[in-house]
């Protein structure tokens, strides 16, 4: 043995622990889900996006726009906010793929693919974990909005059902980032990847005004645009006239979504690195 | 060959943790792991030695699961690892050769998180975790985040999160490599002391020493396949223990240095300095005479080194070209090329 050997302090022995029954795949996607919220505390930008921003959007838009193009802030603001709900939790589902792209690149993931757990875990945990997210700045936006002068119509109950329908929407959508981000190498493309996705839908979209004015090609967009569509329903649920076939039409790429994206993120997680 | 001979002993002790036979796995063209066979002992710490890009990563990506062989066959704890990857999966833990932890997390909730994931309650995970941080000297750190640890630091809590649950078999991939000598030492106290509770470990590094102070038995592999197996002795008997390495006072004297010690039957090498020398020798007090002789046959001699073989050096030994991916360096004279 060497001096320098003898310096090092020998590590204390570690008692054996046994082996327990698996946790199941709905605990392991908790477990994954909690493991997002904590990482969030610790990143300070993310942090920001999901707290700062919704508060920032909301209350510039309706301020900056609200006199030209309803009249009043007051008035557009109750036209405005359903739309930056959608807006808000667009923009917090690039990290989605942000994170996981990012998880891959550090070799944490190979120690959770290593591990005898189920392994869709990982990613339904990372979009479970997102839901809470999305929930939370929904909330932010929703109070600001209120602070300001926005009034549901269609009272409390109608405001959890958006939250929902919003969350359900916002699911479906995460998967395509969850699968961008196994396709592409870096995080950092994912995420300019996921802002030439998300621009175009968030802004040739009914989010700030209204179509009528726009040009036929543009107006045939935002028509089929899923962004544009999930406002509708929105609106109509807050505004305390839900339309049955709109929500119907909100959900539809959603769902298209998760049944395309879905089977490929996982195909493509299960691929070798 | 040994690992053959060594097959009755093997089988006695019980199934093998690790058996292989012609594993083979190719990237593109490149066939980064080429018909690879290992037989290592339950119990045993088992080297494979190579240089980078000599398949070690690949070999233990395959035996973990993470990825599976193009050909060839395997068998990890009594599981295949292609029809059976969740049997084996239970049974092993990884640690990576970039350190796979959460950087965004503290030391005590990574290990938490592993420990919730492998079906510990709350309370006992989190107990479990500082059990671990005390024992590896992370108790104060650990509520900070992982970011912030030194590289000894980190090796420390990777290797203590493949054990919130007691594996029967480590994989542990270049466990040292970047660490001061300090961290390395107590890396190398970790691994001896889960080896002595009975934890089998498959250690890849890319030094000679390491594999010599740890490992039992060594695979030396080279371009995707295994071209020496044994026991550090047996390896060294082929390579040579010790190697006395020579700075001379000028580079025009090389020759003639060669010349002398090869006339004293050594098989001296030149080195990239155009100065250097280096030569196996089998015993240490040989040194002080050959360095006399050099220096009465009117070669001074700047600086002289005994110590073990370099990675290089075996290499160099068993294949005939250095340990760089497409051998760099011409072989010397009078050396035995063994492939």
């Amino acid at each position: 043995m060497s001096p320098r050997d003898a310096e090092a302090p020998a590590p204390a022995p570690v008692p054996p622990l046994d082996r327990h029954p698996p946790a199941g795949p709905v605990r392991e996607t908790l477990v994954f889900a909690g493991r997002a919220v904590r990482k969030l505390r610790h990143n300070p930008e993310q942090l920001f996006d999901v707290i700062v921003s919704p508060i920032m959007f909301t209350v510039m838009f309706t301020y900056l726009f609200g006199g030209a193009l309803a009249g009043s802030p007051q008035d557009y603001l109750q036209f405005l906010l359903p739309g930056i709900l959608v807006q808000t939790v667009m923009f917090t589902s690039v990290y989605t793929g942000f994170t996981l792209n990012q998880d891959i690149s550090k070799g944490v993931f190979d120690r959770f693919r290593a591990l005898p757990i189920w392994r869709p875990a990982p990613i339904a945990g990372a979009i479970a974990g997102d839901v809470l997210r999305y929930t939370a700045s929904a909330l932010i936006v929703l109070a600001v909005g209120m602070g300001i002068g926005y009034r549901p119509e269609a009272g409390p109950a109608a405001v959890l059902a958006a939250l929902a329908l919003l969350n359900l929407f916002a699911f479906g959508i995460g998967w395509v980032f969850t699968a961008l981000a196994l396709l592409v190498r870096t995080p950092g493309t994912v995420m300019t990847l996921s802002w030439m996705v998300l621009m175009p839908l968030t802004f040739a979209s009914n989010i700030y005004v209204d179509p009528a004015t726009m040009p036929g090609w543009l107006q045939a967009f935002v028509a089929v645009n899923p962004v544009a569509l999930i406002v509708t329903a929105l609106r109509g649920v807050l505004g305390a006239m839900p339309d049955a076939v709109d929500i119907g039409l909100a959900l539809v790429a959603p769902a298209l979504i998760v049944a395309v994206f879905g089977p490929l993120t996982m195909r493509l997680y299960a691929r070798e690195r | 060959m040994a690992a053959l001979a060594e097959e009755g002993r093997v089988e006695r002790d019980g199934p093998p943790a690790i058996i292989a036979e012609g594993l083979t796995k190719r990237f593109g063209a490149t066939r980064a792991v080429d018909g690879i066979d290992l037989s290592v002992r339950r119990g045993a710490i088992y080297g494979l030695l190579g240089p980078n890009g000599a398949g070690k990563t690949t070999t233990v990506r395959l035996l973990s699961t993470l990825i599976r062989p193009d050909r060839g066959r395997a068998r990890v704890l009594g599981h295949d690892i292609v029809t059976e990857p969740a049997a084996v999966r239970a049974g092993i833990a990884l640690t990576g050769q970039f350190a796979s932890l959460d950087e965004d997390l503290t030391g005590r909730d990574n290990l938490v998180l592993i420990g919730r994931l492998l079906g510990l309650g709350g309370r006992p995970a989190r107990s479990r975790a500082d059990q671990l941080l005390a024992a590896f000297g992370l108790a104060e750190a650990a509520r900070r985040q992982v970011r912030t640890y030194s590289g000894g630091m980190r090796r420390r809590l990777d290797i203590a999160a493949s054990l919130v649950v007691t594996p029967d078999l480590i994989f542990l991939d270049e466990p040292t490599t970047g660490l001061d000598p300090r961290s390395r030492a107590q890396v190398w106290a970790i691994v001896q002391g889960l080896a002595g509770r009975g934890t089998t470990v498959l250690l890849t590094t890319q030094y000679l020493e390491e594999a010599d102070r740890l490992a039992e038995r060594i695979a030396v592999i080279d371009h995707g396949r295994v071209i020496a197996e044994g026991t550090s002795a047996e390896l060294k008997a082929r390579v040579g223990s010790g190697t006395l390495h020579l700075t001379l006072a000028n580079h025009a004297e090389r020759e003639r240095a060669v010349a002398l010690l090869a006339a004293l039957g050594h098989q001296p090498r030149r080195e990239v300095d155009r100065r250097g020398l280096s030569l196996p020798v089998a015993d240490a007090d040989v040194a002080p005479d050959l360095i006399a002789r050099l220096i009465a046959a009117g070669i001074p001699v700047a600086d002289f080194a005994y110590g073990q073989p370099t990675l290089d050096q075996v290499f160099f030994a068993l294949t005939g070209h250095a340990a760089e991916p497409e051998g760099a360096a011409t072989p010397g004279p009078g050396l035995e090329v063994m492939r």
